[in-house]
């Protein structure tokens, strides 16, 4: 099968609970089940091939361009994780089907697994490493939703937030790390950067790729400092628990490590942060495992050390310590998860994970009493199950390493005794002892589908604990070679003759016992002793946070717009001034053109209207026009600059936006009164100041220089006319060349035109409705509302108008023209209409409406476009050929032709629902309009419309 | 000619960014407009002051110069979007003054108190007992 598919079979199973989410708690499982099972299936087919050597891949491109490719591997690492995580995942989805209720949403607990089941395999199948960091982001999010799948339990919503939130963060650095790891190989095939040890290695960047792919692993293994959220995340249903955080997630960091440790391992920096986080966690969790009162709290501290105890192995960077710790990976996987379905079965039957009000279970729950027994046998490492020998192993590795070996040693052996406590505590404290008259359920054993799995993963325990070579050898052999890059051979033993690791492994066991014997006074000193507690401080941290961020928010905005528009100018301007200074602008390049006397008139008007304008902007009317005096310069500054196109869409568009602000002025006040002091205008005026300062200085600065690169629009010149079939280059870009961009804007403009019909239609309802009725207009209206001479003029010019707009639009592809004139050419055409004879009078010969008009220009861009599909060209790729039409001379014809009638449309369609939208209002303040052109109010009170004269 | 259209933008930018530091939504307007004028004339020269030589080709195969049209397809489409970003933002003006009664920019006093900063715990408490 190919493992493509593998990878993929987990997702096409998380499809099915949903689907069939009536069926119930069996078929849902069932459906998983088996689609885990084919999984597994497929993976276990490629083992013999494994075994002999041979690495499995699939490849599918994806994005090339960036190297982040579908490909998929298998080798011993995989054939390894991918046993674990699809065989222990058969049997949680077996295990869940009993343990939920008829209540819990069975269909979206059994996605949520099988989407994490599929983003495990595809971390450990990945070929590419970026596809991994993509699977490896999913298990995030997965587990986020399983941890908190009991969304009505605050501790689940809060452990989910907090293991999201470190698992994101590291992933977040292990993105970072794994970019540098890939720039450095030069590929992101795993392939490839398990070929480019020296490289890598001799690296400048090496040590930060390290370190962010290592906080990555840290935070997904739960190492210390990170350790915290994995106890929190036991507020998970305990299938979730089982099988996240003892056999998967947890294990996603230490397969990262291994998959990578023939490239990032053998340095001493790797031994020092590896071995040495390894070797604290180890001890910390299991300390602090030996005081935790809620079984699965043990449990996960437990799992804390020992995910520590791997990392440590990984650390050493011997090939020896590489074969123990792909063996305690299967041995830990194998008993953990039996112990965690025990703690889950002790949970469902007697009522309480608590130890404090358990004990004495071993008559009333004999079989779950056997299996949680010899699990945490072997998880104290006590002979010959197999927890004793990778044990074994580890101490024999601590105890012959070059560096630091007596340290290694002693924290080791102390991490082991108090280890070899809280199993013991596991047995002797929930199992032994009197039986109590006061458990929350009558505890009994449960039926056979619950405690089926864990039953198999102990007669694991036990099978691999006598016969390890013949049961795991292989799967270690073929995962340690794939680990180390060499032919790795195991040879497990029981007995290595007496040396250290026995005498070491002796003193934790006696330690052990003496532990549980004393827990009681030690308990009773450790729950009085001041401790960190690392909840409190990622609390503490998450509000400091919060707060930080909101005091920066308030101080920028506040409320008031001028102070947050004020910050961020004064940012820009910083900002741009940083630039300045540290960057270098190069020398002068270009000369000045002369000035002109014509242009400077110009300038002098533009410069005074600008200056009256903030003089007098506080009377309104005036302020306007005088905007509009800079409008026209800037007109004509396009045209006079070489830019015929610019300045025809300028000129028409400063005559539509002059027509809006008037209408929407007819409601507002006519002035603005000063509120201010002088002291706040001074400020705002220096900072006006340095912004047009900085602005036209940059502008200058720009202007005085030449392209720093060549400029693109080479390209486009030359092959306007050829490709394109216009000789407006301008056009050709619009409509051709960059045809997606004015894809989007048009449809952006309509967007906004519908955004402003739809801010309308609210204002034409309920409370402000009634305020226009009651509208008072604070000026006097004329009295010829409608002049016979602008009347009688616009309508003759309208069929005028739109011939020229026709024009403007036909020759757009070779003259200055196209869509966009056009449309306000002929919008402007229309508005005159409205102007002129009345809003009742046009809006009763408009038969078409503008939404239409908007809708029907993207249609008609983007049908123009999909066009070149059927000549199998890519979207807006155009054709044009030559027509004669009589009387005509002869004009090219192009596709872009229809995508330019799109932006005709819409921007006739735009331009006239907006302030169609201002008439409106308008018209329910009380306007009276006349039914009949050319009426004449006689008397403010108007009421009723009057006819014509 | 350089110095004259560098300060021409200089003096609208300074006007616009004047005009929207004032307290009625009207002046707003009028200062987003000449900020509007500043930007695209900037972006346009961008291509540098060239007279005379529109990006229209006149006859083929000879190596006649125009100025760069790209910046001036990226303006003219800029000219027509801030059209319409002006007419959004006079409507909301509008609409505003219509409901409120009052043309003023910033939030009246007694919306700017923020509620007090609650912890995760307190939410989930809140919900809680909501629920």
């Amino acid at each position: 099968m190919s493992p493509a598919l593998i990878a993929l079979l987990p997702f096409i199973g998380a499809l099915l609970p949903g689907l069939l989410v009536r069926s119930g708690r069996s078929v849902a499982a069932t459906a998983c089940g088996t689609a885990t099972f084919v999984a597994l299936l497929g993976l276990l087919l490629h083992v013999p091939a494994v075994m002999r050597g041979e690495v499995i891949t699939a490849q599918f491109e994806w994005l090339p361009l960036i190297q982040l490719n579908a490909n998929f591997r298998i080798d011993g690492l995989a054939v390894l994780f991918g046993t674990l995580i699809l065989g222990i995942g058969l049997l949680i989805i077996t295990y869940a089907r009993f343990y939920l209720s008829r209540q819990d949403p069975v269909g979206k607990f059994y996605t949520y697994l099988m989407l994490f089941q599929g983003a495990m395999m595809g971390i450990v199948l990945s070929d590419n490493i970026l596809l991994l960091l993509i699977f490896w982001e999913l298990t995030s999010l997965s587990s986020f939703l399983l941890i908190g799948y009991w969304r009505h339990l605050p501790a689940g919503r809060q452990g989910a937030r907090m293991a999201l939130a470190v698992t994101g963060l590291g992933g977040l650095a292990m993105i970072a790390g794994m970019l540098i790891l890939g720039q450095i190989a030069g590929s992101y095939d795993i392939g490839d950067i398990l070929q480019a040890k020296e490289a890598i290695q001799a690296s400048p960047y090496y040590l930060p790729a390290l370190i962010l792919i290592l906080i990555g692993a840290f935070t997904k293994s739960a190492q210390f400092p990170f350790h915290f959220w994995l106890p929190h995340a036991m507020a998970a249903p305990t299938p979730v628990s089982a099988y996240l955080h003892s056999a998967t997630m947890v294990k996603a960091g230490l397969f990262l490590m291994a998959r990578l440790w023939p490239v990032l391992s053998g340095t001493p920096e790797w031994f020092w942060i590896v071995a040495t986080t390894g070797l604290i966690t180890m001890l910390v969790g299991a300390a602090i495992a030996l005081f935790k009162d809620d079984l699965k709290a043990l449990l996960a501290f437990s799992t804390v050390s020992h995910l520590g105890l791997i990392t440590m192995l990984l650390g050493f960077g011997t090939e020896e310590a590489a074969i123990a710790a792909v063996f305690h990976i299967i041995n830990h996987a194998t008993f953990k998860a039996a112990l965690f379905m025990t703690a889950g079965i002790i949970d469902h039957e007697a009522g309480t994970r608590s130890i404090a009000r358990l004990g004495g279970l071993r008559k009333l729950m004999p079989i779950s009493f056997a299996i949680g027994t010899i699990a945490a046998l072997s998880m104290a490492g006590i002979p010959p199950l197999n927890g004793f020998l990778s044990k074994e192993m580890m101490l024999y590795e601590a105890s012959h390493l070059e560096l630091a070996r007596q340290f290694f040693m002693v924290v080791a052996t102390i991490a082991a005794v108090f280890s070899v406590g809280y199993s013991l505590r596991f047995i002797f404290h929930v199992f032994t002892g009197p039986e109590r008259e006061d458990y929350p359920h009558h505890p009994h054993d449960p039926g056979f589908g619950m405690w089926a799995g864990p039953a198999l993963l102990t007669v694991l325990v036990v099978l691999i604990g006598l016969f390890p070579n013949v049961m795991a050898g292989w799967l270690v052999d073929i995962s340690a070679s794939a680990v180390t890059g060499h032919e790795a051979h195991s040879h497990i033993a029981h007995w290595h003759g007496l040396n250290a690791a026995v005498i070491m492994s002796v003193i934790a066991i006696a330690g052990g016992i003496v532990l549980l014997k004393l827990h009681k006074p030690l308990l009773a000193a450790w729950e009085t002793a001041p401790r960190p507690e690392a909840k409190e401080i990622f609390d503490w941290l998450v509000l400091t946070a919060v707060k930080a961020g909101r005091a920066a928010t308030d101080a920028m905005t506040n409320g008031s717009m001028p102070r947050a528009l004020a910050f961020f100018t004064i940012a820009s301007l910083a900002a741009g001034g940083f630039a300045w200074i540290t960057g270098s602008a190069g020398p002068i390049t270009r000369p000045m053109l002369p000035i002109e006397p014509v242009p400077f008139i110009g300038w002098l008007l533009l410069i005074v209207a600008t200056g009256c304008m903030v003089f007098f902007h506080r009377v309104r009317l005036l302020a306007l026009v005088l905007v509009a005096i800079v409008g026209l310069i800037t007109s004509i500054f396009f045209a006079y600059f070489s830019a015929p196109d610019l300045a025809l869409t300028q000129i028409s568009v400063e005559i539509v936006t002059v027509i809006l602000l008037l209408l929407a002025l007819n409601f507002l006040p006519k002035r603005t009164l000063v509120e201010t002091s002088t002291t706040i205008r001074g400020w705002d005026a220096f900072i006006a100041t340095l912004a047009g300062v900085g602005f036209g200085g940059l502008t200058y600065a720009i202007l005085r220089r030449d392209f720093a690169f060549d400029s693109i629009a080479g390209y486009m010149l030359e092959n306007s006319h050829d490709l394109g079939g216009g000789d407006n280059v301008v056009n050709v870009i619009l409509v051709d060349f960059r045809g997606y961009d004015t894809f989007g804007e048009i449809t952006v403009l309509g967007i906004a035109a519908l955004a402003i019909f739809a801010l309308t239609q609210t204002l034409l309802q309920g409370k402000s409705s009634a305020r226009l009725r009651n509208w008072v207009h604070d000026q006097r209206r004329a009295g010829d509302r409608h002049p016979l001479m602008l009347v009688i003029a616009t309508r003759v010019i309208l069929p005028f108008s739109l011939m020229v707009g026709l024009f403007i639009f036909l020759r757009g592809h070779n003259q200055p023209g196209g869509g966009f004139i056009a449309g306000l050419v002929v919008a402007i055409a229309l508005l005159m209409q409205y102007m002129a004879s009345g809003y009742a009078w046009a809006q009763d010969r408009q038969t078409i409406p503008y939404h239409a008009l908007i809708g029907a220009g993207v249609v008609a861009a983007g049908v123009t476009g999909i066009g070149a599909w059927f000549n199998g060209k890519p979207f807006l790729t155009s054709a044009y050929g030559y027509v004669k039409l009589p009387f005509l001379e002869k004009f090219e014809m192009a596709t872009a032709m229809g995508f330019d009638l799109g932006v005709f449309l819409c921007v006739v369609g735009a331009v006239m629902l907006a302030l169609n939208s201002l008439s409106r209002i308008a018209r329910r303040a009380g306007e009276t309009v006349n039914v009949k052109p050319m009426d004449i109010d006689l008397t403010d009170e108007q009421e009723e419309p009057k006819g014509a004269l | 000619m350089e110095l004259l259209v560098a300060t021409a933008i200089g003096a609208c930018t300074a006007a616009g960014v004047y005009l929207i530091l004032r307290l009625r939504t009207f002046a707003v307007v009028l200062g987003m407009t000449m900020l509007t004028y500043a930007i695209n004339a900037f972006l346009f020269v961008t291509g540098r002051l060239v007279v005379n030589l529109p990006p229209i080709l006149h006859g083929h195969g000879e190596h006649a110069a125009y100025t760069d049209p790209l910046p001036q397809a990226l303006v003219l489409t800029a000219i027509v979007i801030s059209f319409g970003m002006t007419a959004v933002v006079v409507m909301m003006a509008l609409g505003a003054f219509i409901e409120s009664g009052d043309d003023r920019i910033n939030m009246p006093e007694d919306d700017r108190v923020m509620p007090p900063l609650r912890t995760v715990e307190d939410q989930d408490e809140a919900e809680d007992e909501k629920a």
